[in-house]
């Protein structure tokens, strides 16, 4: 047991990337910006209401732990969730039309942005009470190890969840029953306008886990190969039945918390420092160029099908109606339960 | 072509703002991330980014200018190529498209073909079935026993259920048949462990999550109302927590303020839960195995004190009680006395009490407060035309207090009397002896509001 400062950098773990492959981080990284940017508009145009949490800035968290996945894996998260969802491939138009509240969206207009579910591809949520997903994620590992396959659950929480008394309940019930989970906390260094030094004194969250016996590791979350491989070893840890494992991914989110932040408690400037500096995407294009993996008209194809991707899923969430009002009364009481049926 | 730019809503609350300040000048370049303006909110001043690149054309709303509506257009956004006159064109009214559909106002109420109260009479099972003496304690278990024999995916979990048997024995022997695998101790985590048991539940299992007393559950109230009984819905329909949650409820004795509460009414206030507080052996077995296989998250709030009582329970293989189905334990046509639990046995007492004075009161059992069984209220009421209703909990927001409300409202007529409802005191649970036995509710104040209903 051992919690590591820094894991393989990009650099190196790029040797085993394809160029198909990079290319791919490229699209689901973009296709996330783009999508949230989208989002952040129709809000501003009161499209979207209530909270809307954007995941701009960390894409390559998601997009980097989808990577090393199979199918069966688990995943659950926050209110922050809209990357997560594209990541694991569900539908974009699905997505945006619950955050408009409608009937085409995945939760019917009833959830809204910070809950929406897919059984199809096993994303549980989208929960708005900060480190719920916690002990829920342990629960879907639990279920799987119980039934004896050797899926793993991705529980996805932010520095400020870290704190939460639940995550430390869990970290014991998941290391005393080896579950097959991996705690993925996305440092984005703020919890709202609370920064990470001023909620602990134990900032290193991939420690965390030490007191448990859960082994932990720290990631550059702007480096989409070094997530993947950081992934890739937390998976086959869980998969080899060793129990829970501990990412913590250094990240930073862009915009402010939700919509209505105005942000005061940082800089104009560190914000843009990190945007021109340590831009996931800027760097897997950089990758892409210089590596001659892809040329500019290539990237620029790319961008335009994003894109059209994005306008189309606008589009679907502006037409597609209201859910029927009869929709009040349903979804309450369940006949038959929805995950066997 | 150009566009225009319009004013952002900017908080979940916000419906106009003030312009407070430009940071771009007409005909400046703009690229996308530049802040562009300053707004105030209702909650703040927030900066305004610009979402595409071109050039700031021309500035529709001057700094400085209040009550600006959101999505009024502010000012115009020329691409590369254009200049100003593309920026006339764009001022310029277009027909909007509707935005959202609208809808009618929402009716908020399932249909009620008629509202005459239609109770559900069968008997629980049937006639002539050979019956058995057992606690409610050992009913329980058999009842987790046969459901865990019947569906693999059923286990339990809680503090102290396996090795130790249960702390208070309800759990005895099934680690010895299940083993460790099904019958799990937990640490003491009850926060935690819930939340894990929702996923579980989500992840296809069903689990039953033991709280050593309700009182605890507190710590886990959260994954309970957030997590298992809203999934449902927030997914719309994809997703649930199937999955029961039971432990003892309600005063024991003299364990003091933080150990003795009655919880059924807090939970019957939430839809997507099931709640069930039964009183006999026979209603204790039928309704958990009910419980555990329901297909929604059930809250099965049991009592301490009546975990020793012996009733009869039907001696066959397997048999169920469904909930939303009162049961009439006594018939009379003076008063209808309703209600659930720990309660009954003081609406029992009461009755016999009341009988030897000639009252003879109707006494109902509600078994589950969540669906409840209005109708057999309601018909039982329109017989007797008075009401008492018994219950532990405190009386601010009481079950009772809902029921007063449901039998104003469908049975106004019929009343001769108010509806009185007995409940718990006003106050933390002392501890002291004496002090304890003024707080809880009591046969004889059942008798005392049974007299004043009916005017003797
Ligand atoms: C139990 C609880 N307390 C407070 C909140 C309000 N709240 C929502 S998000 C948030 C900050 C969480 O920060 P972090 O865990 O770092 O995640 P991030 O938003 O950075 O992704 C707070 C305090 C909440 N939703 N739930
Ligand atoms: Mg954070």
């Amino acid at each position: 047991m051992a919690a590591r400062k820094g894991s393989a950098s990009g650099a190196k773990a790029g040797a085993n990337v394809s160029a198909e492959e990079l290319k791919k981080f490229y699209h689901d990284m973009l296709l996330i910006r783009r999508f949230e940017e989208k989002a952040g508009q129709l809000y501003g145009m009161g499209l979207i209401g209530g909270f809307c949490h954007l995941y701009i800035g960390q894409e390559a968290v998601v997009v980097g732990l989808e990577a090393a996945t199979k199918e069966g894996d688990k995943r659950v998260t926050s209110y922050r969730d809209h990357g997560h969802m594209l990541a694991c491939g569900m539908d974009p138009k699905g997505v945006m039309a619950e955050l408009t509240g409608r009937e085409g969206g995945y939760s019917k207009g009833k959830g809204g942005s910070m809950h929406m579910f897919s059984k199809e591809k096993h994303f549980y949520g989208g929960h708005g009470i900060v480190g719920a997903q916690v002990p829920i994620g342990a629960g879907l590992a639990f279920s799987d190890k119980y039934k004896g396959n050797d899926n793993v659950t991705f529980a996805y929480f932010g520095d400020g969840a870290a704190n939460q008394g639940q995550v430390a309940e869990t970290y014991n019930m998941a290391e005393l029953w080896d579950l097959p989970v991996i705690f993925v906390i996305e440092n984005n260094q703020y919890a709202m306008g609370t920064s990470v030094q001023r909620a602990t004194k134990s900032p290193d969250f991939y420690e965390r886990g030490i007191a448990y016996g859960i082994e932990g590791e720290e990631v550059d979350g702007m480096d989409v190969l070094a997530v993947k491989a950081a992934g890739e070893k937390a998976v086959a840890h869980c998969r080899a039945g060793k129990g829970p494992y501990i990412l913590e991914i250094k990240t930073y989110r862009y915009r402010g918390h939700s919509m209505s932040d105005p942000a005061k408690y940082r800089t104009r400037e560190e914000v843009q420092k990190i945007r021109e500096e340590r831009d996931a995407i800027e760097h897997v294009r950089q990758l892409l160029l210089t590596g001659k993996h892809a040329t500019e008209d290539e990237l620029k194809q790319i961008d335009k099908d994003i894109k059209a991707i994005v306008n189309e899923s606008a589009d679907f969430a502006k037409e597609s109606p209201e859910p029927a009002l009869e929709e009040l009364w349903t979804d309450i009481y369940a006949e038959t339960a929805p995950q066997n049926a | 072509m150009a566009t225009k730019i319009l004013m952002p809503a900017l908080s979940p609350t916000m419906e106009e703002g003030t312009l407070a300040k430009w940071l771009k000048k007409e005909g400046d370049a703009i690229s996308a991330g530049d802040i562009i303006a300053e707004i105030e909110t209702d909650k703040a001043t927030m900066e305004f980014e610009a979402v595409d690149e071109g050039t700031l054309g021309k500035i529709l709303v001057p700094e400085g200018t209040s009550g600006v509506k959101v999505n009024d257009p502010i000012a115009v956004l020329l691409e590369e190529g254009e200049d100003a006159s593309a920026a006339e064109e764009a001022e310029a009214p277009k027909p909007e498209a509707a935005a959202a559909p609208a809808s009618a106002p929402a009716q908020a109420k399932p249909a009620e073909a008629d509202d005459m109260p239609k109770p559900d009479t069968t008997p629980d099972w049937p006639e002539g079935t050979k019956m058995k003496t057992q606690t409610v304690r050992e009913a329980l278990r058999d009842a987790m026993a046969e459901e865990m024999r019947r569906d693999e995916n059923v286990f339990l979990m809680g503090e102290e259920v396996a090795e130790y048997q249960g702390a208070y024995k309800i759990s005895q022997g099934l680690l010895d048949e299940f083993g460790a695998k099904r019958v799990i101790d937990t640490p003491i985590t009850e926060h935690g462990f819930a939340g894990l048991g929702v996923g579980a539940a989500f992840g296809g299992l069903r689990p039953i999550v033991e709280f050593m007393t309700f009182n605890f559950a507190m710590q886990a109230i959260d994954h309970i109302i957030n997590s298992a009984a809203k999934t449902l819905y927030m997914s719309g329909g994809q997703m649930g927590a199937p999955m029961v949650f039971r432990g003892p409820n309600g005063a024991a004795a003299r364990v003091g303020a933080q150990h003795s509460q009655d919880y059924g009414a807090w939970y019957a206030h939430i839809p997507g839960l099931k709640v069930v507080q039964p009183y006999s052996a026979a209603d204790a077995k039928g309704l958990l195995k009910s419980a555990i296989r329901d297909p929604n998250p059930v809250i099965f709030l049991e009592n301490e004190i009546l975990y020793g009582r012996s009733f009869e329970v039907p001696d066959l293989e397997d048999f169920t009680i469904p909930f939303g189905k009162a049961k009439i334990w006594r018939e009379g046509a003076d008063v209808t006395i309703v209600s659930w639990g720990i309660g009954m046995s003081h609406s029992l007492e009461a009755a016999e009490k009341l009988a030897k004075e000639g009252i003879e009161a109707e006494v109902i059992d509600l078994r589950t407060l969540r669906p409840v069984d209005y109708d057999t209220v309601l018909a039982s009421v329109m017989k007797t035309n008075r009401c008492v209703t018994v219950e532990e909990g405190f009386p601010v927001a009481s079950f009772g207090n809902h029921l007063s409300a449901v039998i104003m409202e469908r049975a106004f007529d019929y009343l001769d009397a108010p509806v009185i409802n007995c409940t718990g005191k006003d106050v933390p649970m002392p501890y002291a002896a004496n002090l304890e036995k003024l707080a809880l509710v009591t046969s004889d104040e059942v008798v005392e509001a049974v007299k004043k209903v009916t005017y003797r």
